[in-house]
């Protein structure tokens, strides 16, 4: 059972990457008053497909400055962390199936929370090493941008999630879910939402804080010297990201499978609720794009280690007062 | 107005400064705003000519390819083979042979004819000078931009393909367009 779980998850999970991919082209077209691609297939529908294919059939090539295996392991740390993330994302509370207790989530671990900062730490790795290896000085810029900026924003993402991990008393995923039942973490820790949010886009690379990339300055960042398959697995990552980090917010701030105005959700479409609200966050993911230009560097650092991570603190603060005064 | 502006006539509008709570809060509207924006520019109608499919409209007056043309009612050329075209062109790309009319073969109206008559192409300008510098209104300057081959030889036009009509006309503009 844990088996045909852990494909239906990267089953679901994996198709959203293209679908992902798409909204990405054709939201940013139709906000800039274009089409998007429309070619390949029925309204450009194919067009991952056709990119993937090209990318795949590219030859492979490396630098002879690249350092060899950490030019090749780089962006497998990247695509391994991602899809290790995946795992934690609940799609849906315990069912009976064919007479089995399963939950509709990979894993539900005691310290959900800690386990995705483990992973979205290591995924910094795969941006870093990937742009030191290349031996390129534009790698090499985008790598120590991505060393600083995520472990910055990481910073101001935890101390955001203290304050729902203190009101729902849990650090599992679904138990965190579970305590949304009344009310949607959004209204009671809205600063922790909004500076959660903004640190999700610093985490994924997203614009408007796609520093580490920066194609107007650093041609390509740390994936400059990347082509073929290679830089397909960094694309793929990215948009994994991307899809878990909406998953990430739908779980913690926007109720997981949890219906608004105490709407009963029906067992079975307990899915199909959480994919609605992750793509409503891959809209507004770019949405977003389409909309901010990209900060300067030392604007970006100083929002958040000024901005950010004080509001962090004070959110945690005022979480622990309300708490303790109420309880 | 004068240069530099007086202070009176500068108008500068000033949010709340940046950085503490008017910043943040400045930033945080200005961004909502934003994606207001963005998301009415979702809705509204796309500004796109599919180009292979549609073309874009030139004005009437747009100087495309180059077009001989006949006497419509004789079926005559109005080519008279004066060469003031390939005088005129500072491009120096028109070459024009004449030969004289006979009454077994009449080509033109006038006495002469041209009996070779090459616009290279690859070497134009599309500055009209020919246009105007013909006297019998001849040569006039057509409404096709797809002008790409894939080598030199293949730009220079002889006169039957400067005589034919094009295949596809490219759409005219219309009033206020």
């Amino acid at each position: 059972m844990q088996i045909a779980k852990s494909l239906a998850i990267f089953f679901v999970g994996l198709n959203l990457i293209p679908l992902a991919l798409m909204a990405d082209r054709k939201v940013m077209g139709r906000m800039q008053n274009r089409y998007g691609p429309n070619r390949v297939g029925p309204f450009g529908a194919l067009t991952p497909v056709a990119d993937i294919l090209k990318l795949l059939s590219k030859q492979q090539f490396r630098p002879r400055t690249a350092i060899g295996w950490v030019f090749v392991l780089a962006p497998l740390i990247s695509i391994a962390t991602a899809v290790g993330a995946l795992s934690l994302v609940p799609f849906g509370d315990v069912h009976d199936i064919f007479g089995t207790k399963t939950g509709l989530y990979g894993v539900d671990v005691s310290i959900g929370p800690l386990l995705l900062f483990a992973f979205s730490s290591l995924a910094s790795y795969g941006l870093l090493l990937g742009g030191w290896a290349s031996g390129s000085k534009y790698s090499f810029l985008g790598a120590m941008r991505a060393a600083a900026q995520l472990i910055s924003y990481e910073v101001s993402m935890g101390l955001a999630l203290v304050g729902v991990i203190m009101t729902a008393q849990t650090l599992s995923l679904t138990g965190i879910v579970h305590a949304q039942e009344g009310m949607w973490y959004v209204i009671p820790q809205f600063v922790g939402f909004i500076v959660f949010l903004v640190a999700a886009f610093a985490e994924t690379n997203r614009p408007p804080f796609d520093l580490t990339e920066a194609d107007a300055e650093l041609v390509g960042g740390y994936g400059t010297e990347y082509g073929g398959g290679r830089f397909a697995t960094y694309y793929f990552a990215e948009y994994l990201n991307m899809v878990i980090a909406s998953a990430m917010i739908v779980t913690f701030f926007f109720g997981g499978w949890h219906l608004p105005f105490g709407i009963d959700t029906p067992g079975w479409c307990e899915p199909l609720v959480v994919i609605a609200k992750i793509l409503f966050f891959v809209f507004f993911f770019v949405w977003v794009r389409a909309t901010l230009p990209r900060p300067r560097y030392d604007q970006l650092m100083s929002l958040g280690w000024k901005v950010l991570l004080p509001l962090a603190t004070l959110n945690v603060m005022v979480t622990a007062i309300i708490l303790v005064v109420t309880d | 107005m004068a240069w530099p502006p007086s202070p009176e006539e500068i108008h500068v509008v000033s949010g709340p400064d940046a950085g503490g709570a008017g910043g943040f809060y400045r930033a945080f509207a200005e961004t909502l705003r934003g994606l207001k924006t963005t998301l009415r520019q979702a809705v509204a109608p796309v500004s796109v000519i599919s180009y292979p499919e549609e073309k874009t409209p030139v004005y009437p007056r747009f100087r495309g390819r180059h077009r001989l043309h006949r006497f419509e009612d004789t079926g005559l050329e109005k080519c008279v083979g004066c060469s003031l075209c390939a005088a005129a062109c500072p491009a120096d790309c028109i070459r024009v042979v004449a030969a004289e009319n006979t009454p077994e073969n009449r080509v033109s109206a006038g006495e002469r004819y041209a009996a070779v008559y090459e616009i290279n192409l690859s070497r134009c300008i599309f500055c009209g000078y020919c246009e105007m510098a013909c006297p019998f209104d001849a040569i006039t300057m057509g409404h096709d931009y797809e002008l790409a081959d894939y080598n030199r030889a293949d730009l220079i036009f002889t006169k039957e393909m400067l005589l034919a009509e094009p295949f596809d006309r490219t759409p005219l503009r219309g009033e206020g367009e």
